[in-house]
């Protein structure tokens, strides 16, 4: 059995259900309706196989996903992936931070900012735009979200547009969804090696 | 789906106002946070959890996130008598009464909702040991996300109202 993997990393971990997938085999129209809809067609996982279990959520939830991360204007992609990153380090989902931490280093060309926040969290030092955005995300993922008004001006001060802003609380909130069933419904694992 | 708009309704948005012409530009969002409302919360096929239930159960989430407006339209769908169980299960303070079955729920919906960083493999084998089964796990596991999702949109919509 695979190694769970227990600290934040940009090396995507495989990620093993605690609950049975639908098998493709068996799998009603239905669920083969709400599985062709996934954020990325390459195939279906064991994610989304397990999600298809609940086929009437799954097939609002992956276009809805969708439009929150890659709707065009308002804030930049980047940075909707480091709103997505502070809300899973809030909630401690390995697996998603891995996901988007590696696209937000994808988008930037940059590893120093991910390498700071998996270091240093909340803490790290960053420039004043990208720190008013970790610290609201991190602070409206709490429970209850811990979000003040303060927050969301510095947010202004830094130069987000209403817009941008917007994205952002939709991105954050968006996490504190998957971050709960991704975290809950299974773990990240070291990813095997392939025999090919 | 309804012309309804409960996340919206909740916010608390003066029509005409900065802020409604914000979210204008983000309407296919909105439509799809309803549109999923509705499935977590009244779907055609609700498996284990009733629509009571699930109504009890949203309605804890939300005041455990102190979203009382939230709290309060879920709690308008559950049968309004004083002592059912989904009117119990929508009170933070109730534990399940004895009942293995309810006291597991409530004891996930809580921990999920609250600490998600400290959920374990064991938190869903304690579900299967009262009997639920995979699809109601994750049933409940969407229901519970997607309400916790919800209420952030909420909070986050006031704020930006504040601010702009």
């Amino acid at each position: 059995m695979s190694d769970v993997v227990t600290n934040f990393t940009t090396t995507i971990p495989d990620w093993r259900p605690h609950v049975t997938p639908v098998d493709l085999e068996s799998a009603t129209p239905e669920q083969l309706e709400a599985m062709k809809v996934t954020p990325s067609n390459a195939g279906v996982s064991e994610y989304v196989r397990v999600l298809a279990h609940d086929p009437e959520s799954l097939q609002h939830r992956s276009p809805l996903f969708n439009a929150i991360m890659f709707n065009h204007g308002g804030l930049s992609r980047a940075e909707r992936e480091l709103s997505a990153v502070a809300a899973s380090i809030v909630n401690r989902c390995i697996y998603c931070a891995a996901v988007h931490g590696k696209r937000y280093n994808m988008l930037t060309k940059d590893d120093q900012v991910m390498d700071q926040v998996f270091a240093e969290g909340d803490r790290a030092e960053l420039d004043s735009r990208r720190r008013a955005i970790l610290n609201f995300a991190t602070q409206l993922s709490m429970c209850p979200s811990a979000a003040t008004s303060g927050q969301g001006q510095d947010l202004v001060n830094a130069g987000l547009t209403p817009d941008e802003i917007l994205d952002l609380i939709l991105s954050a909130s968006l996490f504190g969804w998957a971050n709960r069933l991704m975290h809950t419904l299974g773990e990240p694992v070291e990813p095997e090696q392939s025999n090919e | 789906m309804t012309d309804r708009n409960v996340t919206l309704e909740a916010a608390g948005i003066p029509s005409g106002s900065k802020l409604a012409e914000v979210v204008a530009g983000r309407a296919d969002v909105m439509a799809l946070t309803q549109a999923t409302m509705e499935a977590v919360l009244s779907p055609r096929v609700p498996g284990g959890i009733s629509p009571a239930e699930r109504a009890g159960l949203a309605s804890r989430i939300a005041r455990l996130n102190n979203e009382s407006t939230l709290a309060e339209h879920f709690a308008q769908l559950m049968p309004d008598t004083g002592d059912s169980p989904a009117v119990q299960i929508a009170d933070p303070s109730f534990s399940g009464d004895g009942d293995p079955r309810t006291s597991a729920l409530i004891r996930h919906v809580d921990l999920v909702t609250v600490s998600p960083r400290d959920a374990t493999p064991e938190n869903i084998t304690m579900l299967t040991e009262v009997g639920i089964d995979d699809a109601d796990i994750v049933r409940l596991a969407e229901l519970i996300s997607f309400v916790n999702y919800q209420v952030r949109v909420i909070a986050g919509l006031r704020l930006l109202g504040e601010i702009i």
